[in-house]
């Protein structure tokens, strides 16, 4: 440990392979993601499965690192974890690669270490193999973690294509944080505000869901592109129409307020602890009951229904009895002009 | 610190605006003939979009959705010209948001960008200073655009500029009027508009007696309006009303942030460092006279228009064939009459520019319409 804390800073020599790398790998990785398989040391992971597995990858490139409610390495954990949840696949297995840029201090890379190591607690799953490679001084922004994961499917048929008509949706907790709140940690934003991310881990709940035999259409955690992008992608996928009611969608506060400042809308921005699902009417009652049990769940609610008018597309109700299409966020997201 | 609740509260509620939309049907059919409105502020356009405001209006109430968003009303030839000095060695071209997605001859600025040219939407003209500062080796172009509501932003940023010696800015002025611009479009014999929702921002600035003219030139009720939905509904109240009793005033239902007179602080300061220019080329409405703004000549070694005049394409460039911006802005069509709407042209794609801003009217009507109709 003294080796590491004694150099402050990632230097090139730290992605060499040689012994500075091995300090860095035994003392900060191994300790802080100790489990059996980790410590064997093999080329590669062995793993056993019994049936059908998911597997699932994605790469965080968060900036700023560190913002109100997480950091990059609960995101990388939570990321990759909630994608095989929303499969019904128990997070078993995971790999875990750093691109760190030279000159990144230890002590910041520590932090986000253990903050992934706290994350994995929530679900269970283990690292069981990984990678560093330290890059140059600007051929990269600081710390880039990719993280794939692979789990035993525990409930087969969830699907983007699965959508029937009468199905209800259900959304976990208030829309927009996580992008609010990135938006809020980058410069120039000083607000005066106690809006965190909703950045969680969702495997408990719908480890629960499952254990109650809740049947399940569709389940997709709301990231990039926020709930337009994931109501859009099933509406097309599954041919139908989905309605849903602006008043029924919860939203908080400092997310409503910081869209009115950007001209966003909560729809568009991403979460990271959200998910969306399509039951069956007859379930709804029994989903909201599990879900509530959760703290971050407390506002769950069915913000609409699924018919078959108009195949394809989104239709947002207003309080005031307008319609319109919710369309999917286009391009980046930038600030409106006047 | 501002409460973020603050922004927003009261002028959403569904119980005014279904009040609202009553009491406008009530004088409406009190009007023989159609009440043809425009507002002249692509942000007025996107509030009855994103809201449906429409939806909940009697037949005889038509909105025809002027030139009033800066990015749809620049021509290509202005974009080149940003394109052209970003691409020049040594230079770091500032701007504000949609304006990198709007298509010039040779593409966008995102196009641009992507291949290597710097390239940097901000949200705060002021940030342009801290560029500056931060690259001593660089020239910064702030390509300025916008309507009197920004002009005010981009004095302050050629006066501190101007007082902090900061040598390596300079500025490419787009900054364009709206009063010419409504003359404009009063001018063609064919406008079928006869009533105004006058722009919310730009009034705070330029004050309610810039559209005295109008009503007087054109006999039409002129009513300044907020943005929020409530806002926009009183102000339709308010033109049907005139409309009923056969008048034609100016009305400011904006009144928590407009006056007479507007901010002359802002005003003194845009006049400090800009002047009128003779002749500004709107997209879809052409050559207007008096309706943009360019640095006065003592500032002359601040206009980027002159300072990299041989780098500057000067050839007009006209919109693509089928584009029908032109006749949307002067009211005398809608988005959907338009031959490629949301088939060739997209908001991912977009060949005019009213499909670039949220703000443009075939954005708008792309992204929410359809519904309805
Ligand atoms: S749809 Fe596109 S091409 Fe047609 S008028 Fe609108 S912006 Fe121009």
């Amino acid at each position: 440990m003294n080796q590491i804390n004694s150099r402050k800073v990632v230097q090139l020599s730290h992605g060499g392979g040689g012994k500075e790398m091995n300090h860095l790998i035994k003392d900060l990785f191994f300790k802080a993601f100790d489990n059996p398989i980790l410590r064997n040391e093999e080329d590669a992971a062995v793993l056993h499965f019994n049936g059908d597995v998911a597997f699932t990858t994605d790469s965080f490139t968060v900036a700023p690192l560190f913002f109100s409610g997480g950091d990059i390495g609960k995101l990388s954990i939570a990321g990759t974890v909630n994608d095989l949840a929303m499969m019904a696949a128990e997070p078993q297995y995971l790999s875990c690669s750093f691109i760190i840029e030279e000159g990144f201090e230890i002590a910041k890379l520590k932090t986000i270490v253990e903050s992934m190591a706290k994350e994995l607690k929530q679900s269970g799953a283990r690292i069981v193999c990984g990678d560093t490679k330290v890059v140059p001084r600007g051929c990269a922004d600081g710390l880039f973690i990719n993280t794939s994961g692979v789990g035993r499917i525990l409930r087969k048929g969830i699907s983007v294509k699965n959508l029937a008509c009468d199905d209800v949706i259900i959304v976990s907790r208030d829309i927009g944080r996580h992008g609010a709140a990135i938006l809020m940690a980058r410069e120039g934003l000083a607000l005066d505000s106690e809006l965190t991310s909703d950045c969680a881990t969702l495997w408990p709940i719908v480890e629960q869901l499952i254990a109650a035999n809740i049947e399940i259409h569709a389940m997709r955690d709301a990231t990039r592109g926020g709930l337009s992008a994931v109501l859009n992608e099933w509406a097309q996928a599954s041919d139908v129409e989905i309605n849903v009611h602006e008043e029924a969608i919860p939203v908080c506060d400092e997310v409503r307020g910081l869209c009115e400042l950007y001209g966003f809308e909560p729809f568009d921005l991403a979460n990271e602890g959200t998910f969306i699902l399509a039951v069956p009417k007859e379930s709804a009652d029994a989903t909201l009951e599990i879900m509530k049990r959760f703290c971050h769940c407390e506002q769950a609610s069915i913000i609409g229904d699924v018919n078959e008018n108009r195949k394809g597309k989104v239709v947002l109700n207003t309080p005031w009895g307008s319609t319109r299409y919710l369309d999917l966020p286009q391009g980046e997201l930038l600030p409106r002009i006047c | 610190m501002i409460a973020l609740t603050e922004l927003y509260k009261g002028f959403r509620d569904p119980e005014v605006i279904r009040s609202l939309a009553k009491e406008i049907a009530t004088y409406a059919s009190l009007i023989d003939g159609n009440v043809n409105i425009m507002e002249v502020c692509g942000g007025h356009t996107h509030t009855i979009m994103k809201y449906g405001l429409n939806q909940l209006l009697p037949d005889n109430i038509d909105f025809i959705h002027g030139p009033g968003c800066p990015v749809c009303i620049m021509p290509k030839e202005r974009i080149d010209h940003a394109a052209a000095l970003a691409n020049l060695p040594g230079i770091i071209l500032v701007t504000l948001g949609d304006m990198i997605r709007v298509p010039g001859s040779k593409g966008s600025l995102a196009n641009y960008r992507a291949n290597g040219c710097d390239i940097r939407p901000i949200y705060d003209p002021l940030d342009t200073l801290q560029i500056a500062i931060d690259n001593p080796d660089k020239t910064i172009v702030f390509f300025a655009i916008g309507f009197e509501t920004s002009t005010p932003m981009t004095a302050v940023l050629i006066d501190q500029a101007e007082k902090r010696d900061i040598k390596n800015l300079v500025f490419h002025i787009n900054h364009v009027l709206v009063p010419p611009a409504i003359d404009a479009v009063m001018a063609d014999p064919k406008a079928k508009v006869n009533a105004f929702i006058g722009p919310a921002h730009v009034s705070v600035i330029s004050g309610a007696k810039v559209y005295r003219p109008a009503v007087t030139n054109y006999n039409t009720p002129v009513v300044i309006s907020g943005f929020e939905p409530v806002d926009v509904m009183q102000s339709i109240l308010m033109i049907v009303k005139q409309k009923a009793a056969a008048k034609a005033e100016l009305e400011n239902q904006y009144s928590r942030s407009v006056s007479e007179e507007g901010n002359l602080t802002a005003q003194a300061l845009v006049n400090q460092y800009l002047k009128v220019r003779e002749h500004f080329r709107w997209r879809g409405l052409g050559p207007i006279p008096s309706s943009a703004l360019m640095l006065r000549d003592e500032y002359a070694h601040r206009d980027a228009e002159r300072v990299f005049a041989e780098h500057l394409p000067n050839e007009e460039i006209d919109d693509h064939k089928a584009c029908q911006c032109g006749d949307i802005l002067r009211g005398l069509c809608k988005p959907k009459d338009c031959k490629v709407f949301g088939r060739g042209c997209t908001p991912e794609t977009p060949l005019g520019s009213c499909m670039v801003s949220s703000e443009g009217a075939c954005n708008a009507y792309y992204r929410y319409n359809g519904v309805t109709e």
